[in-house]
């Protein structure tokens, strides 16, 4: 058994260790939030945070994560309040299909965590998830209006 | 900031523009519209209206990104008069379309086509639910329908000033005839329309809770991992799964004649033991094909002297450029493109007593209901195709519904057991039904002021229409039979005032499976015809932009766009030391586009784009800000065409595996993009798909004048340049 928390809740999984944490999540603990899109880490659409840093999910194995936390899309509203990205995504229209947005703003969620005003350079240097809608040009906007947001609205 | 429990969530994002009610019916009862409850009035197919004053607008097509969920809707509620803030979207039944007629029409979002071929019963769908309000209203007033009026869900009789909101009249309103005619609005008096208004489904997408055909999830579900033969049209001569059986999680494998199944009790299970799987491929008459071999079949269709299909011949062509003194030929080339939406294929079904339902992403649920149906060989009326939104469609998830016979099949042999079926990525990639190829001549012949006289093209290509989807290739292209719409599309229809001008098709039908790539012909042939018209101005030393606007004086639409993107890009005025301008115009889908891009070419080859900015003249614009994430999003889609995109293949096969090795643009390559959206109202163009018709010739264009390098082939990867 592996034990995990996610989106604050426990877990005790029997499966393989080296099952990838993205089919854990989807299949198994049924997560549907982070995505499936190469199984080679290269689109990013199964984006989630492990102790706060983001990893793409279907490239590490759920042993990796055992006893960690993982924080998912579903997890990322707090006590009812939209998280500051995930506002800037509404206010903003960024999705257009979507199916990538979920992995983009956990990015866009990591991003802000350790750098509150990232330029666009730093936005450039984070933001490597594919989105084959391009919705590229939203997406810088939208971190630059989280990054704005008053402190108080922040998670 | 707002709360976000369930309940407050439907309030917030009914006041951001209507919540989205997506019914996933219990397993084996068909999910008709199951936002209804008791109550609900169903005016007509498109409106229901709740004692509450909720509205239901249903949405009979596909939401893959392209924002119609919200656009079609619109138009209804123009004319229906309601609160929009109350409008709720749901999806028709595809099931229920078979039952009832077709209530909904065609459901399929192909072709830019949603808002074009629907805006007109749409628009009277809703206002014949407004005249049956008003209808009823009247009737419980005992006054004359005349004297009363709607707005934002209420009916009010002018003399008595009475009012009542459309809640409390809707069930009798119900009950009431259809008005057979109904006027609509004068444009002029559209309150929604021309709006920008906020897409219903993103609330959901940004809140992990939007469902992809992926993430259905069924009691009892098994997962299936499939490979295809490697080489199209092969099939499976043995196969042994002795390795796999017993191993854990393991349920079956099938042997599916042109493919093999693992089944497993997930898809991480089924997808592992499938490597283990052994099979035996025949692969049939084309293991040794490539893409050089390729190359030579489209070349014999440029030099055939028979069985030349004619689309367009204006004047005497040969007559014309045989006289000319200055005459100008060149060959064009675009490659085979994958489209890999980000979700890959895949279909759940379940296939039981009778009855199949079938969840998948889907661009046309009719034809997914159709092609499940004919697998399973139950009738029409025992499947229901249960909506999702789509990741990515791009014309993948239409016209070939291969993923849902192979979904279907599955489901089949697993008797009565749900089964998830889904691609891996090297499966998408390698199993496409792809942008065609295409290999064109043109030629043309200018007099002494350096106006064509003579134009020619001969395209040589596979044809979609008659491989995929099995049309006849007729006339309006006369005189021949055999010409594909989309094959000369953009080329057979030049708008430029040439008086000789003669486009030819040869058919060359390959055996890698082609299919609509948004924008189709559009996003290929506009690189030929305004390159080779940035040829001509080049050889005629002129002004690129003057060029085209002196042979587009008899096309007013053309020309208008054309003048307004050129007057916001400021061509004409200095630009700094290095950076170069290039230009291009095209109609398709109903809409005039053009482009102008501003860049830079260092001398490792690197393109930097400062600039692209992008007309639009959809005619009628319904959802302003969602037009310009369309062309937004056209030019990450074209740029990555342009620079990388390029399926090739060797012994057979697609080389391309995953975006490790079919490159996709990034954030950190994203140019500047400026929207010129320039309505000028009287028809409904597309806005999906023509936003990428002129950009890589523009692109093609400025990196001519920058360099000096004509470019005739894409990618451009293959000449030594790369995106900044």
């Amino acid at each position: 058994m592996i034990e995990l928390t996610v989106n604050g809740k426990k877990h005790s999984v029997d499966v393989e260790p080296e099952m990838p944490l993205l089919w854990v999540l989807r299949d198994v603990l049924d997560v549907k939030g982070p995505k499936f899109g190469c199984g080679i880490a290269q689109c990013g659409a199964c984006t989630v945070h492990l102790n706060g840093e983001p990893v793409r999910s279907c490239s590490v194995p759920v042993s990796a994560a055992a006893g960690q936390k993982v924080l998912t899309i579903e997890g990322l509203a707090q006590r009812g309040q939209l998280h500051p990205v995930q506002k800037a995504w509404i206010d903003n229209e960024v999705p257009q299909c979507g199916y990538c947005q979920s992995g983009q703003i956990m990015a866009a969620v990591a991003l802000l965590a350790r750098n509150a005003n990232p330029s666009d350079k730093d936005i450039d240097a984070a933001m490597t998830n594919i989105c084959r809608c391009g919705t590229y040009a939203r997406i810088r906007t939208a971190i630059h209006a989280a990054a704005k947001a008053p402190k108080s609205a922040k998670a | 900031m707002k709360n976000i429990s369930r309940r407050e969530f439907l309030k917030s994002s009914a006041a951001i523009g209507g919540g989205l009610t997506v019914g996933f019916g219990p397993l084996g009862a068909f999910a008709q519209n199951a936002a209804q409850k008791t109550g609900d009035a169903e005016i007509n197919a498109w409106v229901v209206v709740r004692p509450d004053d909720g509205i239901i607008i249903r949405y009979a097509r596909s939401e893959m990104g392209q924002g119609s969920m919200t656009s079609a809707p619109m138009l209804v509620a123009e004319e229906l008069e309601c609160d929009w803030r109350r409008v709720k979207v749901e999806y028709a039944s595809a099931n229920a379309n078979v039952k009832r007629k077709r209530a909904w029409g065609d459901m399929a979002s192909v072709g830019s086509r949603t808002i074009r071929n629907s805006q007109e019963y749409l628009r009277k769908a809703g206002a014949t639910a407004r005249e049956m309000l008003v209808a009823a209203a009247a009737q419980q007033w005992k006054v004359p329908a005349s004297e009363c009026t709607a707005q934002n869900s209420f009916i009010t009789h002018g003399p008595s000033k009475r009012r009542v909101s459309y809640g409390k009249v809707a069930d009798a309103a119900s009950r009431l005839q259809a008005p057979k005619d109904v006027k609509l609005k004068d444009p002029k008096d559209w309150k929604l329309i021309g709006k920008s208004v906020k897409r219903i489904d993103i609330p959901d997408t940004v809140m992990g809770r939007q469902r992809y055909g992926i993430d259905t999830q069924l009691d009892g579900m098994l997962y299936a991992a499939i490979a295809q033969c490697p080489v199209f049209g092969g099939k499976v001569k043995a196969m042994d799964g002795s390795r796999v059986e017993g191993r854990r999680g393991i349920v079956k494998v099938l042997s599916m004649e042109s493919f093999v199944a693992v089944v497993a009790d997930n898809w991480w299970r089924a997808k592992e033991a499938l490597r283990d799987v052994h099979i035996d491929w025949d692969v049939g008459a084309n293991g040794n094909a490539s893409s050089a071999s390729l190359m030579e079949f489209y070349r014999s269709g440029l030099e055939a002297k028979e069985d030349i299909a004619v689309a367009r011949k204006d004047g005497d062509f040969e007559a014309a450029f045989g006289a000319s003194a200055k005459k100008l030929e060149a060959e064009y080339f675009t490659p085979y493109l994958a489209h890999s939406c980000m979700e890959p294929m895949g279909c759940t079904a379940v296939l039981k007593d009778g009855r199949l339902d079938v969840w998948t992403s889907t661009q046309n649920a009719e034809a997914s209901l159709a092609v499940a149906a004919a697998t399973a060989g139950v009738p029409l009326e025992n499947v229901e195709v249960h909506r999702t939104q789509l990741g990515g469609g791009f014309g993948r998830r239409g016209g070939a519904q291969d993923f849902v016979r192979q979904g279907v099949m599955i489901a089949k042999a697993m008797e009565g057991k749900p089964v998830k079926m889904l691609w891996t990525r090297e499966e998408d990639t390698q199993h496409d039904f792809y942008r065609p190829a295409s290999l064109v001549r043109m030629k043309a012949a200018l007099d002494d002021a350096g106006n064509p006289t003579a134009w020619y093209s001969r395209v040589a290509s596979t044809s979609i229409f008659s491989t995929l989807v099995h049309l006849p290739l007729k006339p309006p292209f006369s005189p021949a039979e055999g010409v594909d719409p989309q094959a000369v599309a953009s080329i057979f229809d030049i708008p430029h005032s040439i008086p000789n001008v003669q486009v030819e098709y040869a058919q060359r039908n390959a055996y890698v499976p082609v299919g609509f790539w948004r924008t189709v012909g559009h996003s290929q042939n506009p690189f030929v015809r305004e390159s080779f018209m940035d040829e001509l101005a080049a050889a005629a030393g002129k002004d690129p932009f003057e060029y085209r606007r002196a042979l587009l004086q008899k096309s007013p639409k053309d020309l208008a766009i054309l003048e307004a993107t050129a007057k916001a890009a400021g061509w004409g005025s200095p630009l700094p030391a290095g950076v170069f301008r290039g230009i291009a115009e095209t109609e398709g889908y109903g809409s005039y586009t053009s482009a102008v891009a501003e860049l830079s070419v260092n001398k490792n080859g690197e393109v930097s784009i400062r600039r692209l900015v992008l007309g639009i003249d959809p005619g009628y614009a319904v959802n302003p800000d969602n037009i310009q994430a369309q062309l937004q999003g056209s030019a990450v889609f074209m740029l990555t065409a342009m620079f990388w995109g390029e399926i090739t293949l060797r012994d057979g096969r697609v080389e391309q595996t995953n975006f490790d090795n079919y490159r996709m643009m990034r954030l950190r390559e994203m140019p500047k993009v400026e929207v010129v959206l320039a309505p000028t109202g009287g028809f409904w163009g597309g806005v999906g798909e023509p936003g990428q018709a002129s950009i890589a010739p523009a692109v093609c264009n400025a990196i001519f004048a920058a360099t000096g390098k004509r470019i005739r082939s894409l990618p451009l990867k293959n000449h030594g340049l790369t995106l900044a």
